[in-house]
Formats: structure tokens, C-alpha cells, sequence
């Protein structure tokens, strides 16, 4: 992911003066090409994240396209206040583009340990006030979602995973950021809504359920911030039960609250279940599949929950 | 030529303009906003800054960031005798027809950052300044932090990255009242020496006294000829509540607040005297 969008900046920034890349002592193979050919427009502030917000908000009223790359629990947490200040507040009274590159999205960085995990970023920078909040589950849906951080101004957090995607979208998608979502299968009865790392599991229980006769509707999420609650609504009102599917606290204001959000007040409607991680920390070792077995979210557990909520639900 | 008796007659006037805010609106920081009223006049009075009130975002303008934002009441005074802002702005501060609150904000023209939270200013600054230099641009950038925001960590993130970028044509202020909120700097953690530290972190170092015109206008000008190829600090040595007796000394007096019968015998005794 965090190469698709690199590369892909590399290759404007040949064309665009105005992109500028703020790195907090972060690195990877694609990053080298970058600060070789663009040594005036790329700065390592080393391993300091508030000043590369700070630095990054006035590169950016002077005018550049900056991107802030760093590891997800820190670029995100470490540096909250200078999101809040200098970017989510300072937004609502001028212009700016800052984009937030965040490596490591959930339990990316799975045998690190807890301090590595990213489990809190989603609600955080849901409640900031003109910032977008940017969850993708493939490579080509950051590529699309690069050209809207270079045209559009304004505060985004990217929320990128730290391995390898597959891929889910491809280059010749409809993709839609102002409706902030995708249906990737409608389905009958239930629906599982996803956003990130967890819509790979979400198609993966849909696959392994239609052989066992359930058809399993899968929506991904992508604008954590702005998906369109009424255009979500009319796609998840059919359904008789409603899953949400996040790597990230369960009833803490993440995916689950979102869905709650856009159902809210609906005269009839599905029955909304959240799965997500129980709230605690992980210290567990083995993996990330390991964890996800131990918090209940991974895909055998999760193909369960989905045939124990529709049977309670009958 | 500066014309420091106007200089002089500018601060008087900000001063008393500042206790009648005050006094207007008890919740403003009166003490921290009297020990920086020469560095604001010196900078806007003084043939220091470029600017243009009727376009405060002019690419042309010198930038100045105020990182101790609840302690520059006394900008509000400037800003509205140079245009900025309309005159009748001071009549009523924190009223809801105001856009003037006691920690100001960029509703202001001429405020160029959010500054409510400290240690937030001089990064932004240096963004600035690494901007205008990668764009070969000549404006400078000028910053007025206080002392007491030195105890966050951002602001040696800042000043470690200024020197090693040698951003020159960056001018940070430093408002040395010496007092924080509840107690003299000193007494928390020293500061000093510090002058040695920015000088170890790379920068240019002066130390003035920040309630000298002369002195900071003669410190601006000798930034701005520019050759240093390091950043400057220009560490202003002052009294916070400078000119009300029961504010300076009083270890307490970020958090006092004058009635408006004590303004009103203050500006009057002045006047009599």
C-alpha cells in the first residue's frame, strides 16, 4: 500500500512543485528513489512527530501539498494536539493540505507488541472536525485516493496497513469518495461491513458461508470520517442483521458507531452487531492471526458470529 | 530613520489600551500581554516587519507567528491602529458581536496561526521558513514564544531542527518574563542558561532588554542583514505586568486580574502624574 502511494507520489512530484514529504524518521524501499531525486522537497525530521506536524502545517501555509509519513500509533497519537491545533482546527480558517500518511494500521505490526498496535487511531480522527478519514483495504483504492489528497485541501488521514494487500478493487474500479463506501456483494439476510485489513476476512467469510448456503452481503467502508449515511442506510436497510467488522475497540466510537449513526431513528430496520477487539491490550505473541483468533475476528470465528447472530435474529 | 519617540508614545498608548481590554474582559491574560508590548511595537512601529493590513495574507508580507498567544492582548491595540482591524473592535472584546476572545484566533487578520495551545508556534514557523527557502523566497519569518513554553518538548523539536536546517531567515523572539503560570520559571526547572543552548543547538543568540526599543529595533535590524546562516533568537529579558505595580514581582500575576476600578485609578493616576 504505503509503495503504491510513494511511488505514485514520486511520479508527481516530478511534475507538481507544490508536493512536499515529511518523513518521521520512516522509511521503505520506495522512499529512496524519493529523497534521491527530490532532496529539496523531502525532510527527515527524525524521530519526532509533533514537529513534523508543526513543520508540516507551515509548509502548508506556504502553500505546498505535504505529506507526513510515520508509524501508525505514533504519527497518529504522539502528535494528537498538532493534529487537533494546527491542522483539524486551523483547517476551519484556512487553507491547507496536510496528509497524513499512517504505517501500521491496526495490528499491522502484530509481534511488536501493543505499543506498535494502532487500535485507536479511528475513533480519534473521527471525532477531529474537518479532517478525512481514509481506511483502504487495496493498494489501487490508495493510488485513487493519492489524487483526491493532491487536489482537494484540507486535513486526511490515511490509514494504511503495514503488509502486503490483495487485491480487491483492481485499477478500473467505480470508486466514489464522497459516498465513502462500496457494496463488494449484496447479499440476502445479513451483511457484514468492513473497512481496512478486515474486508479481506469479510469476503474470505462470505466465500467460506456461501457454501453453506448463507449469501452473505459485504460492504467496505473507506471514508471512516464522511461515508454517506443516508446511501448507506438504503444499501443496509434490507438486511436482517447488520455486522460490523473492525480491527480497532469494540463501542468505542469506531466502524460500529458509524453504522449505528447512519441507522439511527430508522422506524425498521436490520439488528446491528459489533465485532471488533474486546478493550484491552494485546500482549499475546504468535501473529497476527493468532491475535485475531484470540480476540474473536478472525475469519472462523467471524463466520460464526455471522450464523449465530442470523439464528438469534430468525 | 526609526523614530523611537513614536516608538515610545506607541507603547504607552498599547498599554493603555490593553488595561481597558482588560478590563473589558477580566478573562484575558493582562500580566503575560504587558511584558511583550515593545517587542510588538518594535516589530510593527520599527521598520522591522513588511506588511499590508488591507491584505494580511499577501505572499509578500514578512510572517510573524505568535506562539504565546494568550499572552498578546496587547496586539489587539496594533492591529487596529494600523488597519487591520476596525478601531470600534476594541470597545467591546468577548462581546458576541467581537471577534476579539481572550486567547485570539486567525478570525483576527493578522494572526497567522491557532495559538491557544502552547508550543505549537515555533514549528509552524519553521515550516514557514523552510518553505520560503525552498522557494528562494525573501520574506522572513519571525516568532514570539514565551519562556514558560520551553518546558514542552515541541519547542526543542523546533529548535533542534531550525539549527540544523540553518534556517536563516528566521527570527524567534523570546519573551524572558521569567513566570509561568504558577511560579518563576527558576523555580520549576531553570531555563539558563539560555543563551549557551540555542548557541549549542546552532543558532544566533542576543540577549536584550526587551523593553528597550532601541535595543530590539538595533537586534531586528542586525537579523535582518541577514549572512548568519543559522537561525536567530533574540532573547528579550522583561518584567511580566511591566508598568502595574501589583502585577510585577507577584509570582502569581499570570492568573491576576485587575477590576475595572483598579484600571480606571491606574490610567487616571498616570495621567495625573
Amino acid at each position: 500500500m504505503r509503495d503504491a502511494l510513494i511511488e505514485l507520489l514520486c511520479r508527481r512530484m516530478e511534475s507538481d512543485p507544490e508536493v512536499f514529504f515529511v518523513s518521521a524518521d520512516f522509511g521503505a524501499p520506495a522512499l529512496d528513489r524519493l529523497r534521491a531525486d527530490f532532496p529539496r522537497r523531502f525532510v527527515n525530521v527524525g524521530i519526532a512527530e509533533q514537529n513534523a506536524l508543526n513543520l508540516a502545517t507551515g509548509l502548508a501555509l506556504e502553500g505546498f501539498k505535504v505529506f507526513v509519513y510515520g508509524i501508525a500509533p505514533f504519527i497518529s497519537m504522539r502528535c494528537y494536539e498538532q493534529a487537533r491545533v494546527d491542522l483539524s482546527l486551523l483547517a476551519q480558517t484556512r487553507e491547507l493540505n496536510v496528509n497524513i500518511i499512517s504505517v501500521g494500521a491496526g495490528m499491522s505490526y502484530d509481534v511488536s507488541g501493543p505499543t506498535h498496535h494502532c487500535l485507536e487511531d479511528v475513533p480519534l480522527f473521527r471525532t477531529l472536525p474537518n479532517f478525512r478519514l481514509f481506511s483502504p483495504s487495496d493498494a489501487y483504492l490508495v493510488e485513487r485516493f493519492a489524487e483526491v489528497c493532491l487536489a482537494e485541501p484540507g486535513p486526511k488521514y490515511l490509514r494504511l496497513d503495514g503488509k502486503p494487500a490483495p487485491v480487491i478493487y483492481g485499477p478500473d474500479a467505480d470508486l466514489d469518495f464522497g459516498r465513502g463506501f462500496s457494496e463488494l456483494a449484496a447479499g440476502s439476510g445479513a451483511c457484514l461491513v468492513c473497512t481496512g485489513f478486515m474486508t479481506r476476512v469479510g469476503l474470505e467469510v462470505r466465500r467460506a458461508l456461501e457454501a453453506r448456503g448463507v449469501d452473505l452481503g459485504v460492504v467496505d467502508v473507506y471514508m471512516l470520517d464522511s461515508a454517506d449515511a443516508a446511501a448507506l442506510a438504503r444499501v443496509l436497510s434490507p438486511y436482517r442483521v447488520v455486522l460490523t467488522l473492525e480491527e480497532g475497540f469494540v463501542g468505542r466510537g469506531g466502524l460500529d458507531s458509524l453504522v449505528h449513526h447512519c441507522l439511527e431513528g430508522a422506524a425498521r430496520g436490520p439488528r446491528v452487531f459489533g465485532l471488533g477487539l474486546p478493550h484491552r491490550f494485546f500482549f499475546d505473541n504468535g501473529g497476527r492471526e493468532q491475535l485475531h483468533r484470540l480476540a474473536g475476528i478472525d475469519a472462523e470465528s467471524v463466520e460464526r458470529a455471522v450464523l449465530e447472530k442470523i439464528k438469534s435474529s430468525g | 530613520m526609526v523614530d523611537f519617540g513614536l516608538l515610545r508614545d506607541k507603547a504607552r498608548w498599547v498599554f493603555e489600551q490593553t488595561l481597558r481590554i482588560h478590563a473589558a474582559c477580566p478573562e484575558t491574560r493582562l500580566a503575560s500581554s504587558l511584558s511583550c508590548v515593545e517587542i510588538l511595537v518594535s516589530l510593527f512601529y520599527g521598520r522591522v516587519l513588511d506588511f499590508d493590513p488591507k491584505r494580511p495574507l499577501a505572499p509578500a508580507r514578512d510572517r510573524f507567528v505568535i506562539s504565546k498567544g494568550h499572552g498578546s492582548i496587547c496586539f489587539y491595540p496594533i492591529l487596529a491602529d494600523l488597519g487591520f482591524i476596525a478601531m470600534d473592535e476594541l470597545k467591546a472584546p468577548c462581546s458576541p458581536a467581537s471577534k476579539l476572545k481572550a486567547i485570539p484566533d486567525t478570525l483576527i487578520e493578522g494572526y497567522e496561526t491557532i495559538n491557544g495551545s502552547l508550543g505549537h508556534g515555533l514549528g509552524v514557523a519553521a515550516g514557514m521558513a523552510l518553505g520560503l527557502e525552498r522557494r528562494a523566497a525573501a520574506q522572513k519569518v519571525f516568532a514570539l514564544i514565551g519562556d514558560g513554553e520551553l518546558f514542552e518538548g515541541s519547542m526543542w523539536e523546533a529548535i533542534m531542527f531550525c539549527g540544523h536546517h540553518r534556517l536563516e531567515n528566521l527570527c524567534c523572539v523570546l519573551d524572558r518574563n521569567r513566570l509561568c503560570m504558577l511560579d518563576y520559571c527558576k523555580n520549576i526547572i531553570d531555563l539558563e542558561p539560555l543563551g549557551e543552548k540555542f548557541t549549542a543547538f546552532g543558532w544566533q543568540a542576543e540577549r536584550v532588554d526587551g523593553h528597550s526599543p532601541e535595543a530590539l529595533v538595533a537586534s531586528f535590524e542586525r537579523f535582518r542583514a541577514g549572512g548568519r546562516r543559522r537561525p536567530t533568537v533574540i532573547i528579550a529579558d522583561t518584567v511580566k505586568g511591566r508598568g502595574v505595580k501589583r502585577l510585577e514581582g507577584d509570582s502569581l500575576c499570570h492568573i491576576r486580574s485587575l477590576s475595572p476600578g483598579e484600571v480606571d485609578e491606574l490610567l487616571g493616576a498616570d495621567r495625573d502624574s
